[in-house]
């Protein structure tokens, strides 16, 4: 499946700006830049919430997540408990994007260049 | 008295130093293997087994047609091993720590009692009639301190029932599992090597025990070998060194075939019984470092 319109995309960001970098993990990532594609208006997300857990960091972004409204998340790699959980949120994954600016990460995903994952990445 | 015979770093001799213990020590004893995750004390010892059990955590089980999602389980639980996520309440049996607070804080009575298998604990006599007990955790389960807890329990019912003893064998680090081992011993006896690595992690485990208030003590294998450096650290901070194993080729042969290493000459064991005596007189005593 081809990446295709959203409303609300999260990417996993080292920081707050469209400059920033991809944060290549999930659970421990930074915070999620999320933007509404349609007017473009983006905020920060932070995810302290999630770095601080012994455990779980992915369930709790997770639920970050859900609670920011995001319906797509671009983002390096999900592990399989993360994953469970997203797919029961019901928010589509694309995997291995890194190494990009947040910017370069949504440009690529509303040119369609990127394709929805259907599983966990170990 | 228990002793518990623990270490920063792995390979160290722990096991080797427990079932020679075990094996010279006066009064009745018993053995433990605590390190769950690769228990071998019994390969030193060679018990008889008598009985092997399953052990289990109390894990949630969700009945969906009672939930009401109200997410006061998921708001409970510190491990997330529940998540509200939308209209699914997800669990995660893997990473529930079995608490049990998710079950009563459920206005709906939606939760009850489920299992997860994290080992065994296996009982088990030595040909000289020492009590040897074994936890051995699961393959691929991620929790050893609850198994290491049901394990004591049950030896220490025994030590109890029987006034006996216990040498406990912990597993190596300085994290739960090595906490949850040494934790009720009378006395900590720390094997070491001289060596760059030995030091260093004996170091962090001296660290990690020190606020536990028990009396510590040294064991260096592999004497010889290496630098002083272990000895000036434990010159420094008033560690005594009880014994020291000489790095041999006699030592390493032994230990290749298994053997009980105070039952390699009349030296090694007198070696054994002297550090026994120590340990017993350090426990009587009390702390004795700062």
């Amino acid at each position: 499946m081809r990446s295709a319109p959203a409303s609300i995309l999260a990417v996993t960001s080292e920081g707050p700006t469209l400059a920033d970098q991809v944060d290549p993990r999930f659970g421990r990532a930074g915070g999620f830049v999320v933007m509404e594609l349609e007017t473009g208006a983006f905020r920060y997300v932070d995810n302290g919430s999630s770095q601080v857990l012994p455990q779980g960091a992915g369930i709790q972004a997770t639920e970050n997540l859900v609670k920011a409204g995001a319906q797509v998340l671009l983002t390096g790699q999900v592990g399989p408990k993360a994953w469970a959980a997203l797919e029961a949120a019901g928010l589509k994954v694309v995997q291995g994007v890194e190494d990009m600016t947040v910017a370069e990460a949504i440009q690529r995903f509303r040119a369609g260049e990127f394709a929805f994952s259907d599983a966990p990445a170990h | 008295m228990i002793v518990a015979v623990a270490s920063g770093k792995g390979g160290t001799g722990k096991t080797t130093v427990s079932a020679s213990l075990a094996s010279v020590w006066k009064r009745p004893v018993m053995a433990v293997d605590m390190d769950v995750e690769e228990p071998n004390l019994h390969l030193f010892l060679r018990p008889t087994w008598a009985s092997a059990e399953s052990v289990h955590l109390a894990v949630p089980l969700l009945d969906e047609d009672r939930c009401r999602l109200c997410g006061a389980c998921a708001d409970f639980c510190q491990f997330k091993a529940i998540s509200l996520l939308g209209k699914h309440l997800m669990l995660f049996p893997e990473m529930c720590h079995g608490c049990g607070g998710c079950l009563s804080v459920c206005p709906e009575g939606a939760l009850r009692r489920g299992q997860r298998e994290l080992g065994t604990v296996e009982v088990g006599i030595t040909g000289e009639a020492i009590p040897c007990l074994t936890g051995r955790l699961r393959v691929g389960e991620a929790m050893s301190p609850p198994l290491m807890r049901t394990l004591l329990g049950k030896a220490w019912a025994q030590k109890e029932l029987e006034a006996r003893d216990m040498v406990i064998d912990a597993p190596p680090g300085v994290s739960c599992p090595a906490m949850t081992a040494v934790r009720g011993a009378d006395v900590i006896l720390l094997v070491t090597e001289p060596t760059p690595f030995g030091l260093h992690d004996l170091r962090l485990a001296w660290k990690a025990f020190r606020p536990l208030g028990i009396p510590m003590g040294v064991v260096i294998n592999r004497a010889g070998l290496g630098d002083r450096n272990v000895q000036g650290f434990c010159e420094e901070n008033v560690l005594p060194v009880l014994a020291e194993i000489p790095f041999s080729r006699d030592v390493a042969e032994h230990y290749a075939r298994g053997g009980v290493l105070a039952r390699l000459d009349a030296g090694m064991k007198e070696r054994f019984e002297a550090l026994a005596e120590r340990l017993e007189r350090m426990a009587l005593e009390g702390v004795t470092h700062a």
